[in-house]
């Protein structure tokens, strides 16, 4: 026993020695945070560089409930202010984008939207020297449809859509996305308010792919959106926490990784995949080409990527990581979730939106916003009376002013 | 005036044309052209497609304006005839709601609408409801009087702090009753304040989108919301924006240009 103890002892030193041989010590930022120590981590310290990092809302580990607050971490460890704001949706991303209105240095789109900006060389290539942890993402993330060569992203978290249900306000548990077309649930829907994950739904049901060909194809996925509408409660985003834990709607559909906090605060909730498939998205990490910054918003990257923080993101956002570095170190709960992890079963059914051909792209918009006005009351009797106000309004404004000329003569 | 006083206004001048008078031209630029900068009016046709929004919108701040004169009117007679020390207090009451942010406001009617709230709890302690409030044209009406009752109430009150109280004794001494006083004198002397006032509430109202997206469940779809969708949103289309926004503004014109004759008009009247 003895001898075996000393034999074991004799290794870890063998193994430590190594170890610091190769790798410098992991430098400790926080409590719950230490990163490599390989890494020139403070070489932009003091220089007054500041990073707008562009995500989406309630995406990263803030340091609310007791969590790490990530940036404040990488702020103290680096010396680089971090301004951080957050979207929505990869439209309204996209759009201020486009305006120029404002310049990010990091930004964290969705894949079909990936594809988009490299197509429209909005993306800055990256440097994947700067990158080193990028060797943590897992051989089946990289070279991904959205950008083959890998050239421009490093993929952050990925997730799948389905359905989030109220256990004591439905009879049957839903199990497919044709269930959101079922009239019982009149009024307790939740749709999405974004137009590629709305129209995946409809084509799911339809048994269409999630990437339209042709314009056709679209208008008639889009006419399945109409016929629900009637049904649907509220078109939503991120206001479907309040409403799914506050008990609303009987059923909605979102992202899985927003479905275990949802389930987490309100036990009656359950999710379900829908037997059709679903959407697996991959949220990238990317600098657009107008950074100013292109080293440190890689430093930001590389850091979003050490396995600590990659942890205490997935652990508090709920989202599937891409690295099994990163899911070895969650908590059991977690690491073994059906909704974050599913079975290879389900996996397979999954499918991945792709970039639509301009065309295409175009007619989706022009057949959501008619999609969203759609009244099934038919107003259109409404703008008839509408116009003939107008021209009733024009008419009798004119005559006053004649009148008053006339009166004005005496 | 002397002549240097003019000089004064050149900053606002300045102002104006800069951010107000070029982005008006560049709007009506992107309204009239398609993505490549051709000229085309296929953008105002495809306006016309979107008519039941617009005659939405419009309805339902005509509503928004109706119900908020009918309940600034009385508010804003009364504040004008208490002592000047209380019509401070009274005047700082009606403007504390919009010391409040503005989203927070609307959020706020959020819950309390919604089908758990405390407004349909309450009324299930009655054995009444629940109702279904949230999402529906009523609500938006709602979110819409709510923000903008104010600045109905504020122009209100000033104009008629000018109604000088012996006006209303003369007219009730020479044998006119309650509502002759109001609609002979009352009214026509606060034509100008109506006007400011309806301007103020109807102009915000029509073209609002935050309003309709929290408490319209993004299923009452106004103008704003259409606007905001081309620029911000799932339509990424600044021509198609550019032109609905010009047609709102020509529309908001000729609701203007009635009220404001109708200023005019009266006022010849009572001067």
């Amino acid at each position: 026993m003895k001898r075996l103890f000393a034999f074991l002892s004799a290794l870890v030193l063998a193994a430590a020695c190594t170890g610091t041989a190769l790798a410098a010590e992991p430098i400790q930022v926080t409590d719950d945070i230490s990163v490599s120590g390989d890494y020139d981590w403070t070489r932009f310290a003091g220089q007054n560089i500041t990073l707008n990092v562009y995500n989406w809302g309630e995406y990263i580990s803030s340091g609310s409930d007791g969590s790490v607050d990530v940036v404040a971490a990488f702020e103290e460890l680096t010396g680089i202010h971090v301004n951080y704001t957050t979207f929505d949706s990869n439209e309204s991303m996209y759009a201020k984008l486009k305006s120029g209105a404002a310049s990010y240095d990091v930004i964290i789109p969705s894949d079909y939207m990936v594809a988009k900006m490299i197509d429209e060389e909005m993306l800055l290539p990256l440097n994947y020297d700067n990158i080193p942890n990028f060797a943590l993402i897992d051989e089946q993330y990289r070279n991904p449809d959205y950008d083959p060569e890998n050239a421009y992203t490093v993929p952050y978290m990925l997730c799948t859509t389905g359905i989030i249900y109220n256990t004591t306000m439905v009879d049957q548990a839903p199990t497919s996305w044709a269930d959101l077309w079922d009239e019982q649930y009149a009024g307790n829907i939740l749709m999405f308010n974004n137009s590629r994950d709305a129209y995946a739904i409809a084509a799911f049901k339809e048994g269409k792919s999630v990437n339209p060909a042709t314009t056709d194809e679209v208008d008639e996925v889009m006419e399945q959106l109409k016929t629900q509408k009637p049904l649907v409660q509220a078109y939503v985003m991120d206001e479907i926490f309040d409403k799914m834990i506050g008990g609303e709607a009987a059923i909605g559909v979102y992202y899985s990784g927003d479905a275990i906090t949802m389930i987490g605060d309100n036990p009656d909730l359950a999710w379900v995949f829908p037997e059709e498939g679903s959407v697996l998205s991959v949220d990238c990490m990317c600098i657009p080409a107008t950074s100013q910054n292109q080293e440190a918003a890689e430093m930001f990257i590389n850091f979003m990527c050490e396995v600590d923080v990659g942890t205490a993101n997935a652990e508090y956002i709920g989202y599937t990581t891409p690295s099994t570095a990163v899911w070895e170190q969650l908590d059991d709960e977690l690491k073994y979730s059906e909704i974050a992890y599913p079975s290879e079963e389900i996996a397979a059914k999954e499918q991945v939106f792709t970039a639509l051909s301009e065309e295409v792209n175009s007619e989706l918009d022009v057949k959501w916003s008619e999609m969203k006005s759609y009244d099934e009351g038919g107003s259109g009797y409404l703008f008839l009376l509408l116009l003939l106000a107008m021209v009733v309004l024009a008419c009798f404004n004119i005559w006053r002013k004649m009148r008053r000329k006339v009166r004005n003569m005496y | 005036m002397k002549q240097y006083d003019k000089r004064l206004a050149a900053p606002y001048l300045v102002w104006m044309a800069l951010f107000t008078v070029i982005p008006l031209l560049i709007v009506c630029y992107y309204a009239l052209t398609d993505g490549e900068g051709h000229l085309t009016l296929a953008n105002l046709v495809s306006v016309s497609g979107y008519g039941s929004v617009f005659a939405r919108s419009l309805l339902l701040a005509m509503i928004a304006t109706v119900i908020c004169l009918v309940i600034a009117f009385p508010v804003g007679y009364f504040l004008s005839r208490l002592r000047v020390n209380k019509q401070r207090i009274m005047q700082m009451l009606v403007m504390l709601p919009m010391w409040m942010n503005f989203l927070l406001r609307t959020y706020a009617w959020m819950g309390l609408l919604s089908i758990n709230g405390p407004i349909n709890t309450l009324l299930g302690l009655f054995g009444l409801g629940p109702f279904n409030m949230l999402n529906t044209a009523g609500a938006v009406v709602l979110g819409m009087v709510y923000n903008y009752v104010p600045y109905m109430i504020l122009p209100l009150y000033t104009s008629m702090t000018k109604i000088d109280q012996s006006i209303v004794e003369a007219a009730q001494d020479l044998g006119a009753n309650t509502t002759q006083t109001l609609f002979r004198v009352l009214i026509p002397m606060s034509v100008p304040g109506i006007c400011t006032g309806i301007t103020m509430v109807f102009v915000p109202a029509v073209s609002t989108f935050v309003i309709s997206r929290m408490l319209g469940g993004g299923s009452n779809l106004l103008i704003g919301d259409l606007i905001e969708m081309q620029f911000l949103g799932n339509s990424y289309n600044l021509n198609v924006g550019s032109a609905m926004s010009l047609v709102l503004m020509i529309i908001v014109l000729l609701c203007m240009s009635f009220t404001s004759s109708f200023d005019e008009d009266e006022m010849e009247g009572v001067s």
